[in-house]
């Protein structure tokens, strides 16, 4: 191997990722700088919410969220958890980030009438012709116990809003919903 | 031969015990405070018609009388955990602070480290190991669902557990809830009883010997190590305490519990055990309706054996 060849991603480690675009070793690695704009930007989650947190890479593009000590790079099943994809055009937040980080968004959030917020747990598609704001990825969330809570990440295209909570994470909700 | 049968001189009231570990349990869950208050949580149960009661010794635990706690909001929303009452004591008795390091270390599926997770406020380090990977992805399942960020997950023997994936050489506290015979758990499951055998309990108590050993081994003078089973056969409790506390430097803690419990016994089938063996609790299910336990506090006396420490630090990541 030359070299001159520049270190690459390995699928199997944490790596924590660069401060900065002057910092970065590894090819196409997000930085850190990179992930606290994109949340302040896409959802105005601002910057000091995610400040006391470390950013990992583990696996192509999948950005992990840790709260804690680990040695770098580091060897172990798991360090906090998946947060964010990376490495493609568009970024996208896992449900389990929203879940846990939605709440302190104050952009690019739809709010769920009951009906609507149980098709998208159960993973449904469904057309919603009200939103004015930007297409791609958005916070869905609804009215929960005196407040707003987010449920999942949604992908809005063309008056459509597509449900990307993961398989295992559907849940029908729906029975309760219609008992009201 | 019903296993039961041999803990009856232990009990106070061997029919109300024989009744109570024949009558299954209800739901209960635990509220997840990374995620919500019982107030909310409670308010939510009732805007969705949840049946829910209190439990009088805990405010963030609540019995669901009619209902399975994996079909509604509060559950998808991570607020709430599917934890039986006795799963929630070893988790008090071990009392982690914020920033704390602390090992745990037969972790999975998650209920006991998410509810630790919760009392250190998310902050700090939880190293959660299994040696069992299936059960491990439950564990990250659970963590993730339930919002926790400052778990770190790791596949080891729990007997020879190494430190090496981390920039410090000790922990604070360790959970050590060792697999057992879970007779305790006869109310939710009760082929425990039916596959039970002395050959499986003299084994996994041996099991339970080498993981408390370096869980002492692993955490620093002053530091605190609970010890944990679902099971009321003395050779997997006393006589696993008996065992380190004769080979490592540390000592019984007095704690309470918030609900009603026995003395650890000091003597059984011929065997004696230190008299401080009283500062255990036992958790017999005719005394508060709940399953069986078994709950002890250690103390880390002094520097005896080092942790391992012969790691190799490419870096550190630290959050402060």
């Amino acid at each position: 191997m030359s070299e001159a060849n520049p270190p690459s991603n390995d699928g199997q480690r944490f790596d924590r990722l660069p401060e900065t675009a002057a910092d970065r070793e590894v090819p196409g690695r997000p930085t850190r700088e990179e992930v606290l704009a994109w949340w302040d930007e896409r959802f105005g989650v601002d910057r000091s919410i995610l400040e006391p947190y470390t950013f990992l890479e583990k696996g192509a593009g999948k950005v992990w969220i840790y709260r804690g000590e680990a040695t770098d790079p580091c060897r172990i099943e798991a360090l906090g958890m998946t947060f964010l994809r990376t490495r493609q055009e568009h970024w996208k937040p896992t449900t389990r980030a929203v879940s846990r980080f939605g709440r302190h968004a104050s952009r690019n959030v739809i709010e769920l009438e009951p009906a609507e917020a149980a098709r998208f747990v159960a993973g449904e598609d469904q057309p919603i012709d009200r939103w004015d704001g930007d297409w791609g990825y958005l916070i869905a969330a609804h009215e929960l116990a005196g407040g707003r809570e987010p449920i999942g990440v949604g992908l809005y295209l063309h008056g459509e809003l597509r449900s990307r909570v993961p398989k295992g994470s559907r849940t029908d909700v729906g029975q309760l919903d219609r008992a009201e | 031969m019903n296993p039961l049968e041999r803990y009856l001189p232990l009990v106070d009231d061997e029919d109300a015990f024989l009744a109570a570990c024949d009558r299954p349990l209800p739901s209960v869950v635990r509220t997840n405070p990374i995620a919500a208050t019982p107030e909310r949580v409670r308010r939510a149960f009732d805007e969705e018609g949840i049946d829910h009661e209190p439990v009088d010794w805990h405010d963030g635990l609540f019995r669901l009388p009619s209902g399975s706690p994996g079909t509604n909001w509060p559950y998808v929303h991570g607020w709430i955990h599917g934890q039986e009452e006795v799963s929630t004591l070893p988790g008090l008795a071990l009392d982690a602070q914020p920033g704390d390091r602390v090992l745990d270390a037969c972790a999975a599926p998650g209920s006991k480290t998410t509810q630790i997770a919760a009392d250190m406020d998310d902050r700090g380090t939880l190293v959660a190991n299994d040696n069992n990977l299936g059960r491990l992805s439950a564990l990250r399942h659970n963590a993730e669902r339930l919002g926790v960020t400052n778990v770190a997950v790791t596949n080891q023997d729990a007997r020879n557990l190494s430190l090496r994936p981390f920039p410090f050489d000790a922990f604070d506290r360790a959970l050590v809830d060792v697999p057992c015979s879970c007779e305790g758990t006869c109310r939710k499951n009760p082929d425990v009883l039916d596959e039970w055998t002395l050959d499986h309990v003299e084994a996994i108590a041996g099991v339970g010997k080498g993981i408390l050993t370096r869980a002492v081994q692993a955490t620093r003078p002053g530091g605190v190590v609970v010890f944990s089973t679902c099971t009321f056969a003395p050779e997997e409790n006393e006589a696993v305490l008996q065992h380190v506390l004769e080979s490592e430097p540390c000592e019984l803690e007095a704690f309470d519990l918030p609900l009603h419990t026995e003395p650890g016994i000091t003597a059984w089938d011929g065997e004696t055990f230190d008299d401080a063996m009283r500062r255990a609790h036992r958790v017999y299910p005719h005394h508060n309706d709940t399953g069986g336990f078994f709950c002890a506090k250690l103390r880390v006396t002094d520097d005896g054996t080092a942790a391992d420490s012969g790691s190799e630090r490419i870096g550190e990541v630290t959050a402060e």
